[in-house]
């Protein structure tokens, strides 16, 4: 059944959505503090975190909040699509297929955009360019998708040998056609702006191994009958 | 090759139902990572500004 596979995304969703809170909160925080605080020092840039809606100690509560929605619609996602490639593309077995399909996810979804537009911490990023930013952002990610799903196809032809050239060529073509974006400030600190990339990173990767992880635990413990 | 190998596909036609939650999770995602450009701008403030730390860390374009 179709929604066994959904639940199970779901939960698998929310655990490593909350573990990826846990992982942002222990290892990112930190850098955006620091961000914040250079963002603050240079007066009048960007919008203000003095005067605030919402406290710091509930912006680091509203990062859980923020990765376990993000997990869940990442899981329910994660479900339809197993679903769907399960017995047409990418390996027989389904443990290693839902290990394949997170690690597919995380390199079309995360990787692709992140590498033509990074993730920024405060204090970095022109506010009013944030609308062209988020268009570019979301066709880099669409692209991503795009070529993950032509080298499925390839794959399943022609194999590896065509698929990964057909991908590479794909986001890379992609890469060299749009707009680049430089935005950071002159004198924000590099080591901070490469930390915060980093984390940024780490974080999405532990989203997505755990929910690769878990959904493939939980298919050995129980397959689901189709 | 064991049982859990042999993985029969799921027709398309069973699928398609289920495409309906596609939206309503994209909205979701929506909510949490965009709405920069304030699509609920009134009563949005209060959700974006809480999860500003995720977002910025979920390497989502922010501010």
């Amino acid at each position: 059944m179709i929604k066994d596979f959904f639940l199970r995304g779901l939960g698998a969703g929310a655990v490593a959505g909350l573990l990826a809170g846990l992982f942002g909160f222990l290892v990112g925080e930190p850098f955006i503090d620091q961000a914040i605080a250079i963002e603050e020092a240079a007066a009048g840039a960007g919008h203000s975190h003095a005067d605030e809606l919402v406290s710091r100690g509930g912006q680091a509560f509203g990062l859980f909040l923020a990765t376990t929605l993000y997990g869940l619609v990442i899981g329910g996602l994660f479900a339809l699509a197993y679903a769907f490639v399960k017995g047409r593309f990418g390996p027989a077995n389904e443990q290693t297929l839902a290990v394949t399909l997170a690690a597919g996810g995380y390199l079309a979804i995360v990787l692709v955009p992140f590498l033509k537009y990074p993730g920024n911490p405060p204090a970095v990023g022109d506010p009013e360019t944030i609308g062209q930013r988020t268009v570019l952002y979301v066709v880099m990610l669409v692209i991503g998708l795009l070529a993950l799903g032509a080298g499925a196809v390839i794959h399943r032809r022609f194999g590896w040998v065509a698929a990964v050239p057909a991908f590479l060529v794909i986001v890379g073509v992609a890469y060299a056609v749009l707009p680049a974006i430089q935005e950071v400030p002159q004198e924000f600190p590099a080591v901070l702006l490469w930390n915060f990339r980093v984390s940024s990173l780490g974080m999405q990767a532990v989203l997505w191994g755990v929910l690769g992880s878990v959904f493939a635990l939980l298919s050995a413990r129980r397959p689901v009958r189709v | 090759m064991s049982q859990i190998s042999s993985s029969p596909s799921i027709p398309v036609r069973n699928l398609l139902p289920w495409s309906a939650a596609v939206p309503v999770l994209l909205i979701v995602a929506y909510l949490v990572t965009m709405d920069s450009a304030g699509l609920l701008a009134s009563s949005g403030d209060f959700l974006h500004e809480l999860m500003h730390d995720g977002r910025h860390l979920l390497g989502v374009p922010c501010h």
